[in-house]
């Protein structure tokens, strides 16, 4: 097994191009100067900036998380700019006044912007460094009362949303990187969809990183009022730069009764080059909390990033709530990976289920760790885990940290895992049958992959199948 | 230092003023009494002690046992340990060794057994390049505290090719004397290449009585060598234990290692084995039952070094009342080990709503030609199972007594020596089925 899958392992990464643009871009270095800075250029309420120095001070006490399974130098924070925006930018303008430059790079990106309202199906929030470049269908949207703009849009224009729900949960007290965002976020979206309303099309956001020495600090919030439903999708790159850059992002899922939220993500962030230069620590924390009878579905492939921290959580606070993590983890070269979930149940008869896949190859570390919860209220509680790894090469290594806490008899707890190795029969098998190696290898994860895959809208299933190729190229031979 | 390490630090100045001891052992005792006071008692934000708070040691501080003499008390405990009466025997009351109650000379040519008192004076050299060489004292707290203390404690040596003629059960007595003390027991185990041996240490005391049993064990598992391992623990309700057991596997060995574990307020049980030569396999099993208010923990590492080797695992807790039990198993696979084989498996009964279960079964893989699996459930009885049996005419009652023994039974089938899985099925069925 060799040139082929030489030539596929070591493909370059397409997305790591820069766009010139005029930025308003801050000093390095971090204080409270630089919070109240962000803060009025964004022209922010007095509360938001309260909380956001709230968040400093208790970031301050905090100290950097090493207990993952992951090596990374500790990240001077003084060194980073803390925020960078196109000039071109002005608040709340059209789309048809947005930077061509700009228009350009989601273009190059496969997200095109001005076409979008043409394909009928995803409203896409476009996020630059920063800010938020555009949201598009807006108008469509509005018709049926869903909000969906850009965060520091809806600050301004749905205040008491914002307020209410912000930090219900994660505090900013949550993590180390969580105190960090809550303090500096540049911008992220907001997506409020009223009670009983099927969002009819898919939201998305599109997150790029573009300045160097920059980390990215965007924020999430999605409501889904009772009886509701929504499906977002969140995609995200950046360039190829030497210098790792960091990436702390939030994400808040609230669903409130009855209602039903999907999250899928395809990250994609630059993961370095094939000896670990330069690269995207991505640090994320996203959570969801499902009251009564509500569902939060999170599903991710994780192809990118030098090094991923990432754990979508629900708390399944109301009764018969349901949460859902279905993930494909592929690490390669010196990527590490440290991903999984956390369900806590805490109403009665709540459900989860958890499958996961990692795959390592080259020299990477690829761990899965999740925790399941089960308190003394949540009766009749029920989780499935599933994770599997699969080893391609014998420099990698994958890993399984699973936690569970069970305080409640009448719940049932499962969990199941296995690591192996791809299956040199399959592949030889696949070879006998005229297919070439790098085929069988894509075909063999595909099916590997195939339960986390069926759970992806249709556009982002093919991505993902694709991207899952470009990571794995080279990884055998 | 804490006030706790501080009287330990006294009585380990006391212990030291006393002569006796090698050169070698004082300078070892002396460097684990360092790393204990420098390491001190672990807390829950160490990962290994996560769910599992020493705060009821920690808060204590225990006496070393000093003139404790024998008693009326050793022929009950002695009746109550499950085995046979036909098997080689060594006594301990209180950590003292009692040769009036031991035999030991029926284990055959080529088996050599002695206390560690006797071993020092008698064959130095052999355990000076022994003990504390598995053992980390250097690194977990209470190895080090075992070690900094060690009293008494059994040295086994099998030679080359020789199968033990018997079984050799280690009795760990404990009576009324030794309230608030604590007790540090060692066994040092060296099997030669090809040898083989069975060895059940039981631990029992009198009940009501309040002490701490830290014991440690380290095993050399010589190229082809079989060692049968089975922990007895049935100490009080009031008693606290850590017990740790290291062993290291040479080519094509074999180990195999049960846990039972009924007594104890907080009891925590560590088997660590290194797979060090190709082809050696490793079966860690055990079963805990608790309720009230007790705390039972285990703690298996499996570390896959040579290529080829085999593990497995299968424990399983059933646990009423408010008790919690804990199981954390890790298996690491070193890039040299391919081929390896593992499998780990973690099953929880919870008889009562307030019992709880905290378990983590962990796999770090760095070598790609491997097959390593492991489950875990928690859960209750199955009411269909108790509906089937219901249906044909059992009563509620008994249903779930058969059902909950039947739960216990598939580990404990995995007891080689028939009077012991006897005995502990024994046990396991009236513990179930009593009024």
């Amino acid at each position: 097994m060799s040139s082929p899958i030489d030539t596929l392992v070591n493909r370059e990464y397409q997305y790591g191009f820069v766009t010139e643009v005029q930025s308003d871009t801050l000093a390095p270095g971090l204080n409270e100067d630089v919070i109240r800075l962000i803060s009025s250029k964004k022209q922010e309420p007095e509360w938001l900036l309260d909380w956001r120095l709230k968040a400093y001070r208790r970031w301050l006490t905090m100290t950097e998380p090493h207990w993952g399974n992951v090596k990374f130098d500790p990240i001077d924070y003084q060194a980073q700019r803390y925020y960078s925006a196109p000039t071109s930018v002005k608040p709340k303008q059209s789309l048809d006044e947005v930077d061509p430059e700009l228009l350009d790079t989601y273009k190059k990106l496969g997200i095109s912007l001005t076409e979008q309202k043409l394909l009928a199906g995803v409203a896409v929030d476009a996020v630059f460094d920063s800010v938020s470049v555009g949201t598009t269908m807006k108008e469509e949207l509005s018709r049926y009362g869903i909000i969906f703009c850009s965060f520091n849009e809806a600050v301004h224009n749905h205040p008491d949303l914002v307020q209410k729900y912000l930090g219900s949960v994660v505090p900013y007290s949550d993590n180390f990187f969580a105190a960090l965002n809550s303090a500096v976020f540049g911008d992220g979206s907001f997506c409020y969809v009223p009670k009983g309303v099927h969002c009819p099309i898919e939201l998305s956001t599109y997150f790029r990183i573009n300045a160097a020495e920059t980390g990215q600090f965007e924020r999430t919030l999605i409501v889904a009022d009772e009886g509701s439903y929504v499906s977002y999708l969140e995609g995200c790159t950046a360039p190829k730069r030497s210098t790792h850059q960091l990436h702390a992002a939030i994400v808040e899922i609230v669903a409130l009764d009855n209602a039903q939220v999907k999250y899928s993500t395809v990250q994609n962030w630059y993961a370095g080059d094939k000896d670990g230069r330069g690269g995207i620590f991505n640090f994320v924390t996203k959570r969801a909390k499902a009251f009564a009878n509500a569902k939060v579905s999170w599903t991710q492939v994780e192809t990118g990033s030098a090094i991923t921290w990432k754990y979508p959580s629900v708390i399944l606070q109301g009764d018969n709530s349901t949460g859902e993590f279905y993930s494909v983890a592929v690490t390669n070269h010196k990527q590490q990976a440290d991903t999984g979930t956390k369900m806590i149940h805490r109403g009665r008869n709540t459900k989860s289920t958890i499958i996961s896949k990692g795959i390592s190859a080259g020299d990477s570390q690829n761990s899965y760790r999740g925790r399941v919860q089960v308190l003394p209220r949540a009766e009749g509680a029920r989780n499935y885990t599933q994770c599997d790894s699969m080893l391609i090469g014998n420099r990698c290594g994958a890993h399984t940290f699973p936690y569970i806490e069970v305080a409640n008899n009448s719940s049932t707890t499962e969990h199941e895992a296995s690591t192996s190795k791809i299956g040199e029969d399959q592949i030889f098998y696949c070879k006998a049958r005229g297919l070439n190696a790098e085929h069988a290898i894509s075909l063999i994860v595909s099916g590997f992959c195939k339960e986390v895959f069926k759970e992806l809208p249709m556009e982002f299933a093919l991505e993902a199948q694709a991207l899952l190729g470009i990571t794995l190229e080279g990884s055998v031979g | 230092m804490s006030a706790a390490l501080a009287k330990y630090a006294e009585a380990f100045a006391a212990a030291e003023a006393a002569p006796g001891s090698p050169a070698w052992l004082a300078e070892l005792r002396k460097a684990a009494h360092a790393e204990f006071n420098s390491i001190g008692f672990p807390t829950t934000r160490n990962e290994n002690w996560h769910y599992t708070s020493v705060t009821p040691i920690a808060e204590r501080t225990f006496r070393p046992l000093k003139g404790a003499q024998s008693s009326a008390a050793i022929g009950g405990l002695i009746e109550r340990a499950v085995g046979d009466a036909s098997w080689a025997r060594a006594v301990f009351l209180n950590g003292q060794f009692e040769p009036s109650h031991s035999s030991l000379a029926s284990l055959g040519r080529g088996v050599r057994v002695s206390t560690l008192t006797a071993a020092l004076a008698e064959q130095p050299d052999f355990v000076s390049a022994h003990l504390g060489k598995l053992a980390a004292w250097n690194a977990q707290a209470f190895t080090a505290f075992n070690t900094a203390f060690v009293q008494d404690g059994l040295v086994v040596r099998v030679a080359r090719g020789v199968k033990a003629e018997m079984p050799l059960h280690v009795l760990h007595l404990v009576d009324k004397q030794a309230a608030g003390c604590m007790i540090h027991p060692r066994l040092l185990v060296v099997l030669e290449p090809s040898a083989e041996l069975t060895v059940v240490e039981s631990y029992i005391s009198e009940r009501g009585v309040e002490y701490f049993t830290n014991g440690v064990g380290e095993a050399t598992l010589g190229d082809g060598a079989r060692f049968y391992h089975c922990k007895v623990q049935r100490e009080s309700r009031e008693a606290f234990h850590v017990g740790t057991l290291q062993a290291t596997q040479g080519r094509d060995s074999l180990f195999h290692s049960f846990s039972y574990a009924s007594g104890g307020a907080l009891s925590r049980t560590n088997t660590y084995t290194r797979l060090a030569g190709q082809g050696a396999e490793v079966r860690l099993n055990g079963l805990y039952l608790i309720d009230g208010a007790q705390h039972a923990d285990h703690q298996t590492i499996v570390e896959h070094i040579a290529p080829g080797c085999a593990s497995r695992e299968l424990y399983k807790g059933i646990l009423d009342g408010e008790s919690h039990g804990v199981f954390n198993g890790k298996v690491y696979v070193e890039p040299e080990a391919q081929q390896t084989d593992g499998k780990q498996t973690n099953h929880a009964l919870l008889l009562s709503p307030t019992a709880r279960v905290d378990t983590k079964p962990q796999l770090e893989i760095f070598a790609d030609d491997v097959k390593c699996t492991h489950g875990a459930t928690v859960g209750r009885l199955d009411d269909i199972a108790l509906f089937y049996l219901k249906s044909r005419g059992m009563g509620a009652d008994h249903a779930r007594a058969v059902l909950t023994y039947a739960f216990a039974a598939e580990v404990l089938e995995t007891v080689e020596l028939d009077e012991l899985r006897d005995g502990l099925e024994k046990i396991a069925f009236e513990r179930f089925t009593r009024a």
